[in-house]
């Protein structure tokens, strides 16, 4: 059965440069995309990839990228904000690998875009009036 | 033609006063001159609302039967601990308190989520908070353990009193290290991965009264969502901080002391705040009115953006270190378009106090003056100016066993 699913990968330090999506793809026979792709401020790889393939051949994928000690996060987590919380400061901008977060050069109003989001959780605790929640 | 406080609050009064915004201010100016707008306004606003550490509240929580003496004893508010080196159910709660429990930095870099400043806030919207406490006993106060609920709204005295807010001027932070940095700047990331400043600009209280002619000891402000008042200068008060043209300075320079009753405050004004790996803050709004005296005064409100400078500083070694070097200076329109050069590579900037709400606030206080319900004051005495000499001074260490 072919299945697509979209998630978000972290890369701990150590594993930054090696190779890991290229066997992904090679060994388990999986399509992808790449939807985004960024090094955080803790120096850790995140990357957003679409896979496509057979049900099985994804199973095992996943399998290999957790033995190899890639933390797994299913795009499905949704970040919200609280619009009450919220000063429009702008700490997020800079801090957003994604960058959800788009200031309106007049007015100065940071506006917050969930489709951009990859609830990587950044924000969450960078956010001084803590406006940003993370839901499961 | 010059214009005393006394006859712009006869025109507050009678609805007449011309009052616009520090923002509003700069296309009257430069359309109609200086003089010509010094005739025609009465008032411009400014406004901020940033993250203020030295800022705090007074509480006089009543006595109880039989009494205790909280001071000299140990109180804590929603577990975060209180002043009580003061009278016996005097207490004072400050911003960057967090509870004993709270793990700080050792779980690097602290969540810091609940401080003073959130008990401040909370206080303020009305919410209970736990007041427990341990006192000692005497023969007039006898009683050693307390814990109780107490309430804004059923408590003697709750003062907000910050003795440093609204410094003029302010660093913008960068970090030069190779690792992500957690600063009361907010999180810097490495190799000028972003540049972080804290300042509403052109509509800054300070900004538009540079050398301290209108504003001092005893004006009326808007303080929290509510009425306040200078109490006095602010702690760090540094007017001999070197200066533009303008006169505006181009480091960290005046300060205010500000108080209120937190009573008639808003919880949306007063904001517990959360600086990742630093400590707990609040937010504060402060909305100060310029009464326009004369064209020089009308001429400082018209500051713009670019016509204001900071300095670049390094927070991975040269803040810490109290080394003096800066990396250069930027004027907040560049800050304010997003990016920077620093070092000859771009840096996305961002800010910590928020420009929008100082537009808010600046155009709330323009509508209680409007409407006649906001009256200016004439300070009883002047801050500290340029000849007073008062300088920023270190701590130069004197060991105690050298
Ligand atoms: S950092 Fe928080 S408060 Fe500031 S704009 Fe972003 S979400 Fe809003
Ligand atoms: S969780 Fe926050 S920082 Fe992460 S992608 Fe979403 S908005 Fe950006």
């Amino acid at each position: 059965m072919p299945v697509s699913r979209r998630i978000v990968l972290h890369f701990p330090r150590r594993l930054v440069d090696r190779p890991i999506v290229y066997r992904l793809i090679k060994d388990y026979d999986l399509e992808f995309n790449i939807l985004k792709a960024s090094v955080t401020p803790e120096e850790e790889g995140l990357m957003v990839l679409e896979l496509k393939g057979d049900q099985k051949d994804y199973d095992q994928g996943i399998n290999y990228l957790n033995e190899a000690g890639v933390q797994i996060q299913a795009l499905s987590q949704n970040v919200t904000r609280n619009e009450i919380r919220c000063t429009h400061c702008g700490a997020c901008i800079t801090i957003c690998p994604t960058a959800a977060f788009e200031l309106d050069k007049k007015t100065r109003v940071v506006a917050f875009d969930n489709d951009k989001c990859i609830a990587c959780g950044l924000c969450i605790k960078s956010c001084p009036p803590r406006a940003m929640e993370l839901h499961f | 033609m010059a214009k005393t406080i006394a006859e712009i609050n006869d025109r507050i009064s009678k609805g007449q006063a011309v009052v616009v915004t520090a923002e509003e201010i700069i296309d009257i100016v430069t359309e109609k001159g200086a003089e010509e707008a010094a005739r025609e306004v009465d008032v411009v606003t400014t406004g901020t609302f940033g993250p203020m550490c030295s800022s705090g509240a007074f509480l006089n929580v009543g006595h109880t039967k039989p009494r205790i003496k909280l001071g000299g004893g140990e109180v804590y508010l929603n577990d975060v601990p209180a002043y009580t080196g003061i009278a016996a159910v005097d207490l004072f709660i400050g911003a960057t308190a967090v509870p004993d429990d709270d793990p700080r930095n050792k779980a690097y870099p602290g969540d810091f989520n609940y401080g003073g400043g959130h008990v401040i806030e909370e206080l303020v919207a009305g919410n209970d908070i736990r007041l427990t406490a341990r006192a000692y006993g005497t023969d007039c106060y006898p009683r050693r353990r307390l814990e109780t609920w107490i309430n804004i709204a059923d408590i003697n005295e709750a003062t907000l009193f910050n003795i440093r807010n609204a410094y003029q001027n302010y660093n913008v932070a960068v970090n030069l290290s190779d690792r992500t940095i957690y600063t009361y700047m907010g999180v810097l990331k490495p190799h000028l991965g972003n540049a972080n400043y804290s300042t509403s600009g052109q509509l800054s209280p300070l900004f538009n009264d540079p050398l301290y002619k209108t504003l001092g000891i005893g004006t009326k402000i808007l303080l929290g969502g509510g009425i306040g008042y200078i109490a006095w200068h602010g702690t760090q008060h540094n007017p001999a901080a070197p200066r533009l043209d303008n006169d505006v300075p181009r480091r960290p320079a005046g300060t205010l002391a500000v108080i209120g009753d937190l009573k008639q405050m808003k919880p949306e004004w007063l904001r517990g705040t959360s600086m990742l790996g630093y400590g707990t803050t609040i937010t504060v709004c402060i909305g100060v009115p310029i009464p326009i005296l004369n064209e020089e005064i009308v001429r400082y409100t018209a500051v713009r953006d670019r016509d204001i400078v900071a300095a670049i500083v390094d927070y991975s070694d040269v803040y810490p270190q109290g080394k003096p070097d800066v990396l250069g200076e930027i004027d907040y329109a560049s800050l304010k378009s997003g990016q920077i050069t620093v070092q000859g590579q771009e840096v996305p900037t961002a800010s910590l106090s928020s420009y929008p709400k100082a537009v808010e606030i600046a155009n709330l206080l323009k509508k209680w003056i409007k409407a006649g319900e906001f009256l200016l004051t004439e300070p009883v005495a002047p801050l500290p100016g340029v000849e007073s000499g008062i300088r920023f001074k270190n701590l130069e260490d004197r060991p105690i066993n050298g």
